[in-house]
């Protein structure tokens, strides 16, 4: 634990003002029948921060993530967000809250072009009736013409105007992500979740992910929780870093002092057993 | 030469989203509509009425009707017959209930029950996809199917337990019943056709389409988006079943007259729409279309060809219509899962380019 962890809000080096906690995970436990997936874990997360999760294979994070926007409901423990003890919610009413999140295998939605897979992510914001939908002209049109607004907006910021018509299903790897990072974002998310963002992705393609993921954060003021196997990335852009291993969490901290931590080091590399 | 998009430039939102974003496809849907309402009506004739065009723009709004819950929201069903027996037994009760009602009313009020009754069998797609969805709404159309020839009261007690289409008019022509005039008729349906596909269209492509759509191509992503699964597949269920009712209402009402439930709204009639939108290409308002169309003709052509030319027995040609339309689906779903809508695409495509290879 550090003290950064205990202070109501601070500014990085670099001149991004970190808020107070928005989410918190209290003494999570999720178990799958007999296996243990999170084991009595408690975290926070704070307005602003690029927050990593990291840990070997198996060890529960995207389990976590899955707790975080509700698509696992923890056996024992508590999520607060934004101050508030979240109740029993379903995985749409915790995306209307403002968290989004993309995925560690491509879920985009094949049928569909780039525009169409990140004007879904606007459904949130699109609510005009039936009715007025079925006659198109006047608030209908209205609606999908502000919210094509925004999104071009977001295909600007990601560089992706040429394969705006393009089916999704035929872009290449790297650039399905960060479709898929244009529909968490067109949401106006105040959270992001980001599962393995640069997983299978050359150098290049990890820059830019990178470069895309802090301006998300400086720009928008996104706050971002991310898991991550590349550490050259987790320690270079995230501010806290939570490390699990076999769903208990062994380390929490910024990246230095994570990087320092024996148990991290533990269970990253080995210890001999002599 | 003339199918460019080049110096066609959209230079606003509206402009981008329109249905015919190319010059030429838009001159050629008004000149196919220019044709439908100011040519064929004075043409028309009551075998190409009887034969072809009616039900063509019956089992359209049908097969739109199921491409809405099928192919857009990636739920199968099999109850397309039942569905539509619901909704020419509401125009029956309707019509004779309530005489004085305009049959438009009635057709469209028809359609809103069977998109109730819809909703309700809807409900187990909630927890079932799938293979085991199908199963479900192949019960909803054996169930429905026993209830309107097992209950009297939905034929009226009548002692054939069939159910016969009184005669109604509309601005003082006869829309139903005996003796109506081909332009009349054709007409009719030609005006319900053009709006429900226009709205389907519209549907289509606003939030609500694309709530679908996400369902049907992955469906927890879409509930981790923000979209509300139950409200997404319910109404797409009621919207689905809203135009099955009404081209249900419709095939009794103004193209048969008389109808014997088991007979007209069997499970063959759900393969039949089913088959036509595999045809056609699922999720695809064109491919609705294309695929009414394709499985309407293909029977009097063969019928035409094999019967009146070659001089072939009856029998022989209708189950080597079996065959051909058998044959055809597995080829498509093999070939072009897409159906005739994409090989449409595919040669738009081409033509863009053409004569240039690339």
């Amino acid at each position: 634990m550090t003290d950064a962890a205990f202070q109501e809000s601070y500014t990085t080096p670099d001149g991004r003002k970190i808020g107070d906690v928005v989410m918190e995970m209290k003494n999570i436990s999720l178990r799958f029948g007999g296996v243990t997936a999170i084991k009595d874990i408690s975290f926070d997360i704070r307005e602003g921060e690029v927050r990593a999760i990291i840990g070997p294979n198996g060890a529960g994070k995207s389990s976590m993530l899955n707790v975080i926007n509700g698509f696992y409901h923890p056996q024992e423990g508590e999520v607060w967000f934004r101050g508030e003890k979240r109740g029993p919610m379903k995985p749409y009413q915790i995306a209307r809250q403002g968290i989004a999140r993309t995925f560690q295998n491509i879920a985009l939605f094949k049928g569909m072009s780039t525009l169409d897979n990140i004007m879904t992510g606007r459904l949130i914001h699109m609510n005009t009736s039936i009715a007025s939908q079925a006659f198109w002209k006047g608030p209908a049109e209205r609606e999908e013409i502000e919210n094509r607004e925004r999104v071009e907006k977001i295909i600007d910021f990601l560089e992706i105007q040429t394969i705006r018509k393009t089916p999704v299903g035929s872009l290449p790897y790297g650039l399905q992500k960060r479709v898929e990072l244009g529909r968490a974002l067109a949401s106006d998310p105040s959270l992001l979740l980001l599962d393995e963002p640069m997983a299978g992705m050359n150098v290049e393609e990890k820059e830019d992910m990178s470069r895309f993921i802090l301006d998300v954060n400086d720009e928008f003021g996104t706050t971002i929780a991310l898991i991550e196997h590349d550490m050259g990335v987790v320690m270079d852009i995230s501010d806290r870093v939570v490390v699990m291993d076999y769903g208990a969490k062994i380390g929490d901290g910024t990246p230095d002092e994570v990087r320092q931590d024996e148990k991290v080091i533990a269970a990253y590399l080995g210890v001999s057993h002599d | 030469m003339i199918y460019r998009e080049v110096g066609d430039f959209k230079t606003t939102y509206r402009a981008d989203g329109q249905t015919f974003p190319i010059r030429f496809d838009r001159w050629r849907y008004y000149a196919v509509l220019l044709v439908a309402f100011a040519v064929v009506p004075f043409i028309i004739n009551d075998y190409w009425l009887n034969a072809v065009l009616l039900p063509f723009l019956i089992y359209s709004i049908a097969a739109i009707g199921l491409n809405i819950l099928t192919g857009y929201c990636g739920q199968v069903s099999l109850g397309t017959g039942g569905f539509m027996a619901v909704g020419a037994y509401s125009c029956y009760k309707l019509m004779t209930g309530f005489p004085d009602l305009n049959i438009m009313i009635c057709v469209l009020v028809s359609g809103i029950i069977t998109a109730l009754v819809g909703m309700l069998f809807g409900l187990p797609s909630l927890r079932i996809k799938g293979f085991y969805l199908a199963v479900a709404t192949l019960a909803a159309q054996f169930f429905l199917v026993w209830m309107f020839n097992k209950v009297a009261w939905f034929y009226n007690y009548s002692a054939s337990g069939q159910i016969n289409a009184p005669e109604r008019t509309m601005f003082g022509y006869k829309i139903t019943g005996a003796e109506t005039s081909a332009p009349v008729t054709y007409l009719f349906c030609l005006v319900l056709v053009v709006i429900l596909a226009i709205v389907a269209r519209n549907l289509t492509r606003g939030h609500l389409g694309r709530s679908w759509m996400a369902i049907r191509d992955m469906d927890i992503a879409a509930e981790i988006i923000g979209v509300n699964p139950l409200k997404a597949k319910l109404t797409a269920f009621g919207i689905s079943s809203f135009y099955i009712g009404v081209a249900g209402a419709l095939l009794f009402a103004v193209y048969l007259g008389a109808v014997e439930v088991g007979e007209v709204f069997g499970i063959q009639k759900s393969f039949l729409v089913l088959f036509m939108i595999i045809i056609g290409g699922l999720g695809s308002i064109f491919g609705s279309f294309a695929g009414a169309a394709f499985m309407v003709l293909l029977p009097v052509l063969l019928k035409n060809v094999l019967v009146g030319t070659l001089g072939w027995p009856t029998d022989i040609a209708t189950h080597l219509e079996f065959a051909i339309v058998g044959a055809l689906i597995v080829m498509f779903l093999i070939l072009e899962p897409h159906g005739l809508a994409q090989l449409w695409r595919i040669v738009k495509e081409k033509l863009r380019l053409w004569p240039f290879p690339h």
